[in-house]
């Protein structure tokens, strides 16, 4: 360590769980492609396979390259320790299994990316885990949402793509008062706009595919640990069975008598990434990696173009409504001042003034915009809701869901502003030529 | 597993398994702040290879109730004390830091109870600096961050107590938080820090011990400086010297080399 104080941000998202390589000198992180990893001696295979030594075995259990993007992570998060997935969705879903099983219940904001209200509200219904959906913002709805079988609250940072920023010192004194943790999905804000744990929450999830990476070349997803829930502490009341008493499946291991503040991470690895198998490969981790090194750098970026462009937008004849926090007229931009301080990203919707084919031509026009589904990559992206992921809705529908016929949704990127700006402007005069 | 001792319950973890009368017996002692979970690898590894393991939370710490011991004095007492109740009659006493005093004021009781002594990133005296103990009492978590600072030594450690991926800064800052917390009664992490800075029996007691000694120590420990050992290491009849890459949380930050120098010198 080199000083007295706690290392900064971007000296983390240097070096945090990388050391020079002590077998070739190699300064950059190695790509360790290998399946496992051979054992010194009988007994220290053994020793590995019953948790009395730390080291690898398999890649899906864990690997040299992975250890230290999940390091990385936690460093930037403040976290404990992580597990580096095969995306978001399955960093999601470790999460869950690991703390529950048929018979649990879920509090979580109804203001969430499809695929995890798809996994909650279907999907996990089919296994026995219920979900109650409540808006981010009625914390009255938290509270009475709780059951006695509730074992988590889950929400985004910022609900995808409403831009609703989740009250997350509120929520969580509610989840806590409840014996419950609170799960945030961090994909949108990344630990350098928000480090959710220093606001009350107790895990994270992300899809690292996004601002993490940053380059939109591979899909990844990360699950840290605060490592400040205390799965036998008040109001818990032997809601974590599978952390406290012994599991039969690992050698009868307590996990929170293993580690005081690690019997989460314990067990996702030990039975989740085991059984489930939904590991990231090493190759995924090393491109992560690479974008984590400019995080900081491109996340201000990211922030000060969002900034010009949400200007521009606001001003615009064409355009009716910006949903941005740091508009204030957007019904997050007194909680956006507070938890987001460096800004609150660059993933936000905008509804031209027109029909649905005036959206659509807006689309069309655009020259440096991608028109795909993603977010969070260098490139700015674009997609209309209207015209391709929910083209079968009807206008009303659609209204019920918040999202009018002229809603564009806008990842903005690294480019010159300018130029964003002139292709905005370009296709918001072609699509006024449409009317 | 809970031992009744002094009156209160005394948490030990076993590692896994339960005592066995017919194998021998290490006895694992925390630092300021700790508890039984800083030595996760080495006791289940020690637990799974014939010894019977005790690693404690102190008094007044995590699982243990009672009140946190002021002095050196009174936690080697409640140690002894631990042994009686469960029956040992011989075993390896292994403390780390404010354990360590421990460790060594409680084997010059023992006597030959004790067949060897580990001192792990120890240091006499070990002195708390006046801006530290005053902010263990004061701002607690302010102290946290300057003591976690002080006790790692790099930024990449190896596979750890959670496996891979373990982030040893975090994990460290998160128990001390955690143990902080499991007793609002008391501030235990000001009382460990004065009973480390008050302890001034060190070399009266091991004189006392004719037991092989290790010292397990950190060569970038910041805390317990390994200079700082130099004054037991030259009294102890019977000392080995071990030098560890890490700081001064050497359990997590080398477990393996920590291990094998452990079992090197107990299975002596």
């Amino acid at each position: 360590m080199p000083g007295y104080l706690d290392p900064g941000f971007d000296t983390l998202a240097l070096h945090a769980g990388a050391a020079p390589d002590p077998s070739t000198g190699a300064r950059a992180v190695p790509i360790h492609l290998t399946t496992s990893f051979v054992f010194e001696s009988s007994d220290q295979a053994a020793s590995l396979f019953n948790l009395e030594r730390a080291g690898h075995v398999y890649s899906r259990i864990s690997n040299p390259t992975n250890a230290v993007l999940e390091q990385r992570i936690a460093a930037l998060e403040g976290g404990i320790g992580a597990i580096a997935t095969a995306s978001g969705q399955a960093a999601l879903h470790l999460a869950i299994t690991t703390l529950m099983g048929a018979g649990s219940h879920i509090v979580a904001s109804s203001a969430l990316y499809g695929g995890s209200h798809n996994l909650l509200h279907y999907t996990l219904s089919r296994f026995g885990i219920e979900t109650t959906f409540v808006k981010p913002g009625d914390l009255e709805a938290w509270r009475q949402a709780v059951r006695p079988n509730t074992k988590l609250f889950f929400g985004e940072t910022v609900g995808n793509p409403g831009m609703d920023v989740l009250d997350l010192p509120a929520v969580s004194q509610i989840a806590h008062a409840a014996g419950v943790p609170l799960l945030v999905d961090a994909t949108l804000t990344s630990p350098w706009l928000m480090k959710p744990f220093d606001h009350g929450a107790d895990l994270i999830v992300h899809s690292a595919t996004k601002f993490l990476s940053g380059h939109g070349t591979v899909i990844g997803g990360l699950v840290v640990d605060g490592g400040s829930f205390d799965w036998s502490g008040p109001h818990t009341e032997g809601k974590f069975a599978e952390l406290t008493q012994a599991y039969e499946g690992f050698h009868n291991m307590v996990f929170t008598e293993e580690s005081t503040v690690g019997a989460f991470l314990l067990r996702a690895r030990r039975e989740g990434l085991r059984d489930f198998g939904a590991c990231m490969s090493p190759h995924t981790a090393w491109l992560i990696l690479q974008g984590i090194e400019t995080l900081p750098l491109r996340m201000a970026r990211h922030v000060s173009n969002t900034e010009k462009v949400v200007n521009f937008l606001a001003a615009h004849p064409m355009v009716s409504r910006v949903g941005h926090p740091m508009l204030e007229g957007h019904p997050s931009y007194a909680l956006a001042q507070k938890l987001l301080p460096r800004g609150a990203g660059s993933v936000f919707s905008f509804d031209i003034k027109g029909t649905r084919q005036q959206g659509q031509t807006f689309i069309e026009a655009l020259q440096v915009f991608s028109h795909l589904a993603n977010v969070g990559d260098c490139r700015s992206l674009v997609i209309h809701p209207a015209s391709t992921t929910h083209f079968r809705v009807d206008d009303e529908t659609l209204k019920a869901s918040g999202i009018g016929p002229g809603t564009v949704r806008l990842s903005i990127g690294l480019e010159d502003p300018d130029d964003l700006i002139d292709d905005l402007k370009r296709a918001l005069k072609s699509a006024g030529r449409t009317a | 597993m809970i031992y009744k001792v002094q009156g209160q319950p005394l948490y030990a973890y076993t590692g896994g398994k339960t005592f066995d009368p017919a194998k021998p017996t290490a006895v694992f002692i925390h630092g300021v702040l700790n508890d039984h979970s800083v030595w996760i690898l080495q006791t289940r590894h020690f637990a799974h290879h014939g010894w019977n393991v005790l690693a404690i939370d102190l008094p007044g710490h995590g699982r243990s109730g009672g009140k946190a011991p002021e002095s050196v004095e009174d936690a080697a007492e409640c140690l002894v004390q631990l042994l009686d109740a469960v029956g040992v009659q011989k075993a390896v006493l292994i403390g780390h830091s404010f354990g360590s005093l421990i460790a060594l004021h409680a084997a010059a009781q023992l006597a030959d109870r004790v067949t060897q002594l580990v001192l792990v990133g120890t240091a006499y005296p070990m002195r708390v600096s006046p801006a530290l103990l005053e902010s263990s009492l004061n701002d607690p978590q302010n102290a946290i961050q300057m003591v976690n600072i002080f006790s790692h030594a790099t930024l990449a450690p190896p596979p750890s107590a959670l496996g891979p991926g373990t982030w040893l800064l975090g994990g460290s800052k998160a128990l001390m938080r955690r143990v902080l917390a499991s007793n609002p009664h008391e501030n235990i992490f000001h009382i460990g820090f004065k009973a480390c800075d008050q302890y001034d029996q060190a070399k009266e007691a091991m004189s006392k011990v004719a037991c092989p000694t290790l010292f397990l120590l950190g060569q970038k420990d910041q805390m317990t400086h390994p200079k700082g050992a130099q004054s037991l290491i030259q009294i102890a009849k019977n000392a080995q010297v071990v030098f560890v890459n890490a700081g001064h949380q050497l359990m997590v930050e080398a477990p393996e080399e920590t291990l094998k120098a452990l079992i090197h010198f107990c299975q002596k």
